[in-house]
């Protein structure tokens, strides 16, 4: 499946868009790709090409074509390169990859990198070193099997000869490719950088303030754009007067952006563009201009009674039978207690720090964008449908993302600012401001779930009726699409590991009037909370430890293929057969948690236990969180994580991740909430759409690794389902209060 | 209008009323000062004026003149090598990174006052600099490190 080939020096330029010299090494595989991320993932068999070169000075250059939004994979990935290929480490540059489909998806969501491209990070280093070494054993004349490298050289121990990797680029170049699946590969004990936590790449420029993000980009005669977009989903511009916005000092032109037809995918929101010689006079501009704006069928909505509109829905209503075991309703009538929950949570925003931004260069050549972008590819395809281009003709520049959750994944931005630069015939920046990223978000979905379950005298689950209705994402690229699909129900829902005799699952609709995205770890986030809530509530009402519950749920170890109940599992994009879905990793993440923390010990009053399990991105994580209710005032004290993703390449970044995937967990749970009037977002900005703070995080947050040596599974999402209900949970714990509606803070005041 | 802007004097044209950030970022091409509200809300934008710490969005122009401006680019100078700069490094904070430019200048203002800071003092300097990759429990303890090393450099 994986053929590495040499590739020319002219096309390693192109992809890379940088200088370079010496020997150049590119992999070209094709490989399945998961389905998760939208329409721009459905394309399948596509090929990569991954890149080494080394100059006659030593210095090696490794590619990286997934975008750096916080996780560290600039540096993860080439340092599975660099540990193959015996580089030393400290001699290694890392190169961003300009946007390019010889490399397939470099859609860097579903917490994939790692998992997609470990194997072939390794070939490419090792056929690297085996390069170097059949050099080495040419010029020595010796026999191939007698050379080894070893951080930078080539050793012949017999001799006692040594050659540097400078020394042989040139010799190493010209030879034929190695045949890739006859390759050596390290054993795991002989590694020397996978498993080790090395800084990240980008460290020393992000301490001192020279690390470039998307607004640090700066083209000579640049303008700046901001852009007053419809409040509501599908509306146009009724009249507008600019005369107000161009006499602001600074403004040059004010441009109209009208929708084009069709899906909204990701072309931009109809609105009215301000473009102006710096940022200030642009968001001054933009505030003076005057707009009004047509009604749509959306003009109208109001979240507050849409979910109670999706909550009786699925509490009064059956729904399409999407997995099936048993006989529910049999079990039902026979239980001696029959418990049962609905559930509901918000609209949310990804809100990161970094709000989106683009620059856009037109020539008759085509289009050049510098973005933040976790998807050069789509900006490139997106940009070209909206010049007339052939997506070669867009050539899309990777910075540093302040963050990205998912949001960054939708080009919307890059094509305003290619439009605005093609309309002006200047470079143009397109700036959003948080309003404006709060108001035009692509929002994480609201839900509603309903749960119904038998337990029999001995306090065992005999069986589990689940409905949801939850917008989908597919509306974005549909709008007729009103129902979740297969690979979303995966996400938890419709893949719960239980082993209860009797299970049926029921999908009902749930109409967008919002732009619907996928946030870190997307459906997940509703599915566990509802799972993880409701196995808590079964677990007080069959006078269980909770922890138990979910090990008795769960049953034996084996291996779980939902085929057999109707249902066809996604698992991420990845054949059960290379990621078994294991019940036994999954339960002994749990034990793993349990002996970090002193479950199960006396509490003062006011203060719990919560915990959760969730199954996500081909990982198990298991996390606990202690609270405090005092006065209904909530705090969060402590918050432990554990996690088996499988051999990990980069444990710091693991643990990192850790952290910041509980904490966007707790943001949620705690404050997360998007709602609209009017077809209109009613917050704007931090004070309305608040995030954790320092003070508010926990003082301690710890994260455990379990240690696998299994396929390398997903690490930036896992962390965040188990945290909001593992906090509901501990509220409960606290106070006997059973909380169902997400966020908290609705019910408390949190601190 | 002249601007004192990491021990440099600036001289630029732009209205009083322009924020201190865009002005530093815009016409001065000082980039590591960032933008991520414009309303004083996450503290991404932080710099020192005189050695306090300020919102640069919320700053006017006309309020910095005449004050000594320091940003993340004046903070260790060219090697960036304040104490809270190699406990950064050493503890790994950033994730992505984009909001450590403001926390980095809060901190260095709280050890400025405050040379070993308890957690409440920590947080409660901190407390206006979010961090959505959730960075906290490594910048609480890289403040705590800078503090023992001698942090106000
Ligand atoms: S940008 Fe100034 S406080 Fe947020
Ligand atoms: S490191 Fe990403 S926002 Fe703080």
């Amino acid at each position: 499946m994986n053929t590495v080939q040499l590739i020319s020096r002219r096309r390693f330029l192109a992809l890379t868009g940088m200088t370079a010299g010496g020997l150049v090494l590119g992999a070209s595989v094709v490989g399945s790709r998961p389905g998760l991320a939208g329409v721009l993932d459905t394309a399948q068999g596509q090929s990569l090409n991954l890149f080494v070169t080394l100059s006659e000075d030593g210095a090696v250059d490794i590619v990286a074509h997934r975008s750096e939004m916080g996780t560290g994979i600039r540096t993860s990935l080439p340092q599975v390169v660099a540990d193959e290929m015996e580089a030393d480490w400290s001699r290694v540059r890392v190169i961003q990859a300009l946007g390019d489909p010889a490399y397939g998806s470099q859609n860097t969501d579903g917490s994939r990198s790692v998992r997609d491209f470990y194997h072939t990070m390794r070939q490419m280093g090792a056929a690297a070193r085996r390069l170097l070494e059949q050099a080495a054993a040419q010029h020595w004349e010796v026999p191939l099997a007698e050379c080894r490298a070893s951080q930078h050289r080539v050793l012949h121990s017999a001799s006692g000869r040594e050659l540097g990797f400078g020394e042989l680029a040139q010799a190493a170049s010209a030879l034929p490719m190695p045949a890739l699946d006859s390759l050596p590969l390290k054993a795991a004990e002989d590694f020397r950088y996978i498993g080790t936590g090395l800084e990240i790449v980008d460290l020393d420029d992000i301490v001192t303030g020279r690390a470039v993000y998307g607004a640090d980009v700066v083209l000579p005669e640049m303008l700046y754009a901001t852009v007053a977009r419809s409040p509501w989903l599908d509306g146009h511009i009724a009249s507008f007067d600019a005369e107000p916005a161009r006499a602001v000092s600074g403004v040059k032109d004010v441009v109209e952006l009208r929708a084009p037809a069709g899906p909204r995918g990701f072309q931009p929101i109809e609105g009215l563009a301000v473009l102006a010689s710096n940022t200030w006079s642009a968001l001054q501009g933009r505030q003076a201009l005057s707009v009004s704006w047509r009604d749509s069928s959306h003009s109208d909505h109001d979240s507050a009674s849409y979910l109670d509109g999706l909550e009786s829905s699925v509490r009064e209503n059956s729904g399409t039978v999407v997995r099936q075991r048993g006989d529910v309703d049999a079990a039902l009538s026979a239980a001696s207690q029959v418990v049962e929950a609905s559930y509901r949570t918000p609209y949310l925003a990804h809100a990161p720090m970094e709000p989106p931004v683009a620059t856009a260069r037109v020539s008759v050549e085509g289009c050049e964008v510098w973005t933040c972008t976790q998807n050069p590819q789509a900006v490139q395809a997106a940009v070209a449908e909206a010049l007339d281009l052939k997506p070669e003709q867009v050539k899309v520049h990777v910075t540093l993302l302040g963050g990205g959750f998912g949001r960054k994944s939708k080009p919307d931005y890059c094509v305003e600012a290619a439009r605005l630069a093609a309309h002006s015939g200047k470079p143009v920046q397109v700036v959003w401001s948080r309003e404006d990223d709060i108001h035009h978000d692509y929002f994480h979905a609201p839900c509603a779930q309903y749960y119904r379950a038998a337990l029999d005298d001995q306090g065992a689950v005999q069986a589990w009726l689940a409905r949801q209705a939850a917008t989908p994402i597919g509306s974005t690229f549909d709008a007729s699409v009103d129902t979740l699909d297969d690979g979303s129900l995966s996400q938890t829902f419709a893949s719960i590991p239980f082993a209860t005799p009797n299970l049926r699952l029921e999908s009902l609709p749930a109409p967008a009037h919002a732009r619907i995205g996928w946030l870190r770890s997307v459906y997940n986030i509703p599915f566990a909370f509802g799972v993880g809530s409701f196995v808590d509530e079964l677990a007080h009402a069959a006078g269980k430890d909770p922890a138990q519950m979910w090990l008795d749920l769960i049953g034996e170890d084996r291996e779980l293929d939902f085929s057999e109940e109707g249902f066809e599992y996604s698992n991420y994009g990845r054949s059960l057969a290379d990621y078994p879905y294991q019940t036994g990793r999954l339960k002994a993440v749990l034990r793993a948690l349990l002996e970090q923390i002193p479950w199960g010990e006396e509490l003062p009053e006011g203060q719990g236990w919560g915990l959760s399990l969730s199954n996500s991105f081909l990982s198990h994580t298991a996390v606990a969180s202690k609270v405090e209710v005092r006065d209904g005032k909530l705090r969060v004290l402590e918050m432990h994580g554990a996690i088996d993703a499988g051999r990990v390449v980069n444990p710091d970044r693991v643990h990192a991740q850790m952290e910041g995937g509980m904490l966007f967990g707790l943001s949620l749970a705690l404050m997360g909430e998007i709602s609209f009037a009017d077809g209109q977002v009613q917050q704007s900005n931090f004070h309305d759409y608040p995030v954790v703070s320092l003070a508010q995080s926990p003082r301690v947050i710890r994260s455990h690794i379990v240690t696998s040596d299994a396929a390398p599974s997903g690490v930036g999402e896992p962390p965040t389902p188990p945290s909001a209900p593992s906090i509901a949970n501990a509220v409960f714990a606290a106070t006997g209060q059973r909380i169902r509606e997400l966020p908290l803070r609705k019910h408390f005041t949190v601190l | 209008m002249k601007l004192n802007v990491n021990g440099e004097e600036r001289q630029l044209d732009a209205p009083a009323e322009m924020p201190l950030l865009w002005a530093l970022r815009d016409l001065l091409g000082l980039r590591g000062t960032r933008y991520a509200c414009g309303q004083g809300l996450c503290g991404s934008c932080t710099v020192h004026l005189d050695g306090k710490p300020v919102r640069s969005c919320l700053t006017t122009l006309e309020q910095a003149t005449g004050a000594e401006v320091t940003t993340i680019e004046g903070l260790g100078g060219e090697a960036g090598d304040h104490p809270l700069q190699q406990a950064w490094r050493e503890h790994g904070v950033p994730q992505c990174g984009y909001c450590q430019a403001g926390q980095l200048m809060s901190a260095a203002a709280l050890l400025r006052d405050t040379p070993s800071p308890s957690d409440e003092e920590i947080d409660s300097a901190l407390a206006g600099n979010l961090c959505r990759c959730g960075t906290y429990a490594r910048i609480r303890a890289a403040v705590h490190a800078a503090a023992e090393q001698g942090g106000d450099a």
